[in-house]
């Protein structure tokens, strides 16, 4: 049998999430739809609503949006399943990543090097500064949540406080509030 | 770079373990926070450049981040170590959150604090790419090259053209001393 088809719930969670990590060029979050495809239709671990709701759950809580991925390990076989997952998810891109890192180390002071960090450097706060606006305009769905979105941009800049505040405050705002 | 302080593997441990923990809603305005404004293991040229290969090369962006940054000053297992701690404890955090949400989920103010949460997080994320246009040297084309990044995106076009195209370019001009 393929590998990604196995009955063995730990082989189907490795070996389809190593598949993954290689295609998730801008973050785990542009797997969605191939994570919903595996976990809930043909595979059943969750239900549509679990998965929407376990997603915001996953962005909202603490630590990278990848950890969504443990939470499908998760509830396909326990905390087992969730540590396959995440190696899964995680060791394939670490790989290539490290073979990247090597060479950058090596040739750190070669002049294409150098004008390589210049150019990254507006494009990465390109990238960033969109993915801002994106997530704005997906949380606002009505004028309160832009506005606290819209607060914290203009007093964090101005005041640059521990980022934990707003959390702290966006929580408090959206249980009185929204 | 050669005034650095090279932070111990236990520096880079507990310092991306509180990163993880802290990150809610994305940890990358975390990450930007401790390693470049108040550790400075980073610059902020060196942080962008982290970034954005992170970001077009495949896998979870923070993660990769994390690798190279480990990586530099201390080998692979100063990557895999930075890995673990970016990724462990807010792992156990989700799902215990995750094993209580169930009966949690339906209630009205869980959602409307997440929202809360939400909105907060993507202002977080706004303000990281507002300062890190505001560190660039304020010359035309980096306005070109951000802009450009900033409208190709929104407009829809593919992650890795946007990035190959820009980058092309910023070399280019950077090599002609443009900026």
């Amino acid at each position: 049998m393929h590998p990604l088809d196995s009955d063995n719930v730990y082989a189907a969670l490795l070996f389809n999430f190593m598949l993954l990590s290689l295609m998730a060029v801008g973050g785990a979050n542009v797997l969605l739809p191939e994570m919903h495809q595996f976990a809930v239709e043909t595979r059943g671990w969750l239900t549509h609503k679990e998965f929407r709701e376990l997603f915001a759950l996953a962005q909202a809580a603490p630590g990278p949006n990848v950890l969504f991925v443990s939470v499908i390990g998760w509830k396909a076989a326990g905390v087992s399943g969730a540590c396959v997952a995440m190696l899964g998810i995680a060791s394939p891109s670490t790989v290539l990543t490290l073979v990247v890192a090597h060479y950058l180390e090596r040739f750190r002071a070669a002049p294409w090097r150098i004008v390589l960090q210049k150019s990254l450097a507006p494009v990465a706060a390109g990238l960033i500064t969109t993915s801002g606006i994106l997530l704005v305009r997906g949380a606002g769905q009505n004028a309160l949540a832009l506005g606290v979105s819209a607060g914290v941009v203009l007093i964090s800049i101005r005041y640059n406080p521990n980022p934990l505040w707003f959390i702290g405050g966006g929580a408090v705002l959206g249980l009185l509030l929204f | 770079m050669t005034d650095r302080i090279v932070p111990s593997l236990a520096d880079y441990f507990w310092t991306l373990l509180k990163v993880g923990l802290s990150g809610f809603g994305g940890v990358l305005p975390f990450a930007r926070r401790a390693l470049v404004e108040k550790k400075k293991w980073l610059t902020e040229a060196e942080f962008a450049e982290l970034l954005s290969l992170g970001q077009s090369l495949p896998g979870p962006n923070i993660v990769n981040v994390v690798v190279m940054l480990g990586y530099r000053d201390h080998g692979i297992p100063g990557a895999l170590l930075c890995v673990f701690a970016i990724l462990f404890a807010p792992m156990v955090v989700v799902l215990m959150l995750v094993s209580v949400y169930a009966e949690y989920s339906s209630v009205p103010w869980v959602r409307r604090m997440m929202a809360g949460i939400a909105a907060a997080a993507a202002g977080l994320i706004l303000t990281m790419g507002v300062r890190m246009l505001r560190a660039q040297p304020q010359r035309a084309a980096v306005y070109l090259l951000a802009g450009g990044t900033i409208a190709a995106k929104l407009a829809g076009a593919p992650l890795l053209l946007v990035l190959f195209v820009f980058t092309a370019l910023g070399m280019f001009l950077a090599a002609r001393g443009a900026f």
